[in-house]
């Protein structure tokens, strides 16, 4: 883990809101949501980082302007040492051989027209990363087979609405391995599955990552999920990452106000356990106008007067962790 | 005492290919002031049994036999007027999937749990006004919010209206599809928190639909295992976390991660569930099982009860007394 992967530096990304012509007579500024505000981490080769947080956080968009389908407004990416933020588009399609991406959604991510054979081969002819029929297919079926979709002559000539969720997803997984990338962006990939399907699922993506030497940035709003699939995992609140650190340590003695609420929301499947009720007032403030200071607060229990103006910055507090809060938690 | 009596219910889907046999001999009974939670992955019947109890469903379902006795009467032999009259809504309420869809998206909130009161009641719209406002203070939400529109209002507050609509009527029983499924897990806390009190306070009997076994871990006192259009064991939620015997709620129980004590190993399952259009002869998990034997491909297992805590189960693997 000691080379990185993948690593952004204060990486922002602001949408600017449409507004009429005349609004933009009279005001100078357009209103922007902040969706990603200043964030820098860094994955490390094998590991896989897992990004929390609720909807409309900016994980999805972290993981968008990673893949670079989005152009950060300020901030640098770096994949494997190299900038690749200011890439052109052509210079960026070669790269997206080493940088794919799994959907959430197994039923919308696969073409209902396309049989598998069609949708995992098409990424190698896009980038023309193949010189014959036959190596084609040689690696269609030598992808399937590392993803559990055995024997692949059963599957090749199907189409998705002939597969069961976790086999499409199967599909998913194998179109981006084929090109056998380095560094995959996982968005929320076992959330629509059932349970009983869903652990095998995660259980082969952890399998792939020795296998492939890969690294993975790995979106979730499941944090206990996020437990047995993560390394190291980064909580985001409204545009920032407000803790990260080894995903153990963090859950295990969460320093953010928001990461310990967040970890008591979880239900957990054991009748007899009592969890400590920790139940935040309200909901996440509009990222239009995210409250000044510290963003969170608004629905802090320990937010004091500095909260609220001054805005604290992610420090590292030891062994690899990282917060941002004045008043972290068992630490008086 | 007992609310709700379902006995043998099937019902069945007609689809061009055929009878898709959604409910097949579902059998459970609801107490008062009890929360079932109902279980099971996508497909395995779970709301088509539900929708099945306020008789609410699709053009192609029937329901094929069995009895639903709720407080003594039967709904499956009552005329669709009396039932619409007397017992939905009124007796027997639901909150259903996906708050963002269930609500009249230009209808003032207010107004939309008015229109519920009048018209199973004969109240004034003043009265029903104030009602709808006690119970958005219920909820809350709060009775200032009565004259905004559903988009005004976030997801978590949307939920919570339909909450406040479910119980406008005072029902005896609450049926709850998958009531937080689409919210963010803070949000879903702060909602099932809202739930868990009002059934105390009103003493409500609650039949709650998940596929998310932590959750009803936490709301339920039982839970009813459902697979392929059969329930395969039900039980005390303690008795059915602690001590599961049917095979597939032995996997299902293990497969969700906890945040909290040692981490323990995923299970999962392979395969996928049946084809209900053809669903495996005799006991319907045995391709999927690890302790399938000869017999669980001929024979069907039936439901025998275990112990003293009103625990039934249907494997061969078990022997108790038969009911």
């Amino acid at each position: 883990m000691t080379e990185s992967s993948m690593k952004v530096e204060h990486l922002t990304k602001h949408y600017p809101i449409k507004t009429g012509f005349f609004r933009t007579l009279i005001s100078k500024e357009t209103p922007v949501v902040h969706a990603v505000d200043d964030a820098s981490f860094q994955i490390g080769a094998e590991e896989i980082f897992g990004l929390v947080g609720e909807s409309g956080c900016g994980k999805t968009t972290t993981g968008k302007l990673l893949l670079r389908l989005i152009q950060p407004t300020s901030g640098k990416i770096y994949f494997q040492d190299k900038d690749i933020t200011n890439l052109t588009p052509q210079q960026m399609r070669k790269m997206r051989q080493k940088i794919q991406v799994i959907f959430q959604d197994p039923y919308e991510s696969l073409n209902p027209r396309m049989s598998i054979y069609d949708i995992i081969s098409e990424p190698v002819h896009v980038l023309k990363a193949a010189r014959s029929i036959e190596e084609i297919k040689d690696k269609v079926t030598k992808v399937m087979e590392d993803m559990g979709l055995i024997p692949p002559e059963e599957f090749l000539y199907r189409f998705p609405h002939e597969l069961s969720g976790g086999q499409r997803q199967r599909v998913a997984i194998a179109r981006a391995f084929i090109l056998e990338p380095q560094f995959i962006v996982a968005d929320e990939p076992v959330s629509m599955l059932d349970a009983s399907i869903r652990s095998e699922v995660a259980k082969l993506i952890l399998s792939l990552v020795g296998k492939f030497h890969i690294s993975f940035l790995y979106i979730t709003h499941d944090i206990a999920l996020s437990r047995y699939m993560c390394n190291r995992i980064a909580i985001m609140y409204l545009g920032k990452i407000v803790e990260m650190g080894p995903t153990d340590d963090v859950i295990q003695s969460p320093f953010h106000p928001y990461t310990e609420a967040l970890i008591a929301a979880v239900p957990v499947p054991d009748p007899t356990v009592k969890r400590t009720e920790i139940v935040l007032k309200g909901e996440i403030p509009s990222a239009v106008n995210p409250p000044s200071g510290c963003r969170f607060h608004t629905r802090c229990m320990y937010a004091q007067d500095t909260c609220k103006k001054e805005e604290p910055p992610l420090v590292e507090t030891g062994k690899n962790r990282y917060l941002a809060c004045y008043f972290p938690l068992g630490k008086e | 005492m007992q609310v709700l009596n379902v006995e043998n219910l099937k019902m069945y889907f007609l689809t061009l290919r055929g009878w898709v046999k959604a409910v097949d001999d579902v059998s459970f009974t609801l107490d008062k002031g009890d929360s079932l939670g109902l279980a099971g992955e996508s497909g395995c019947g779970k709301t088509s049994a539900a929708l099945s109890i306020l008789r609410l469903l699709p053009r192609n379902g029937k329901i094929f036999g069995g009895t639903i006795k709720f407080e003594g009467q039967d709904i499956l032999k009552l005329g669709e007027k009396e039932l619409r009259r007397e017992i939905r809504w009124k007796k027997i309420s639901t909150i259903f999937q996906g708050a963002m869809n269930a609500l009249h998206p230009t209808t003032r909130v207010g107004d939309q749990i008015i229109e519920s009161i009048t018209a199973h009641e004969n109240v004034s719209k003043k009265e029903a006004r104030k009602r709808a406002e006690s119970l958005l203070d219920l909820v809350g939400i709060g009775a200032s919010r009565m004259d905004r529109y559903p988009h005004e209002l976030s997801g978590g507050m949307k939920q919570r209206v339909i909450i406040a609509m479910s119980l406008a009527c005072n029902p005896d029983l609450v049926i709850a599809d998958e009531p937080t499924t689409a919210l963010d897990v803070i949000i879903e806390a702060q909602v099932l928190k809202v739930m868990k009190d009002l059934q105390h306070k009103l003493n409500l009997s609650m039949i709650l639909i998940s596929h998310d076994l932590s959750m009803l871990a936490e709301t339920c006192n039982r839970v009813a295992i459902m697979y392929a259009g059969k329930i395969v064991e039900q039980g005390d939620t303690a008795s059915i976390y602690k001590e599961p015997l049917h095979p597939y709620t032995q996997k299902l129980v293990t497969a969700f991660p906890s945040i909290i004590g040692p981490k323990k190993e995923l299970s999962s399952i392979h395969g996928f569930p049946p084809d209900l259009l053809n669903p495996p002869p005799a006991c319907r998990f045995h391709p999927r099982c690890n302790y399938a034997m000869e017999i669980c491909r001929k024979v069907e297992p039936p439901i025998v009860f275990i112990g003293p805590k009103n625990h039934s189960v249907a494997c061969h693997l078990i022997s108790g007394e038969k009911s």
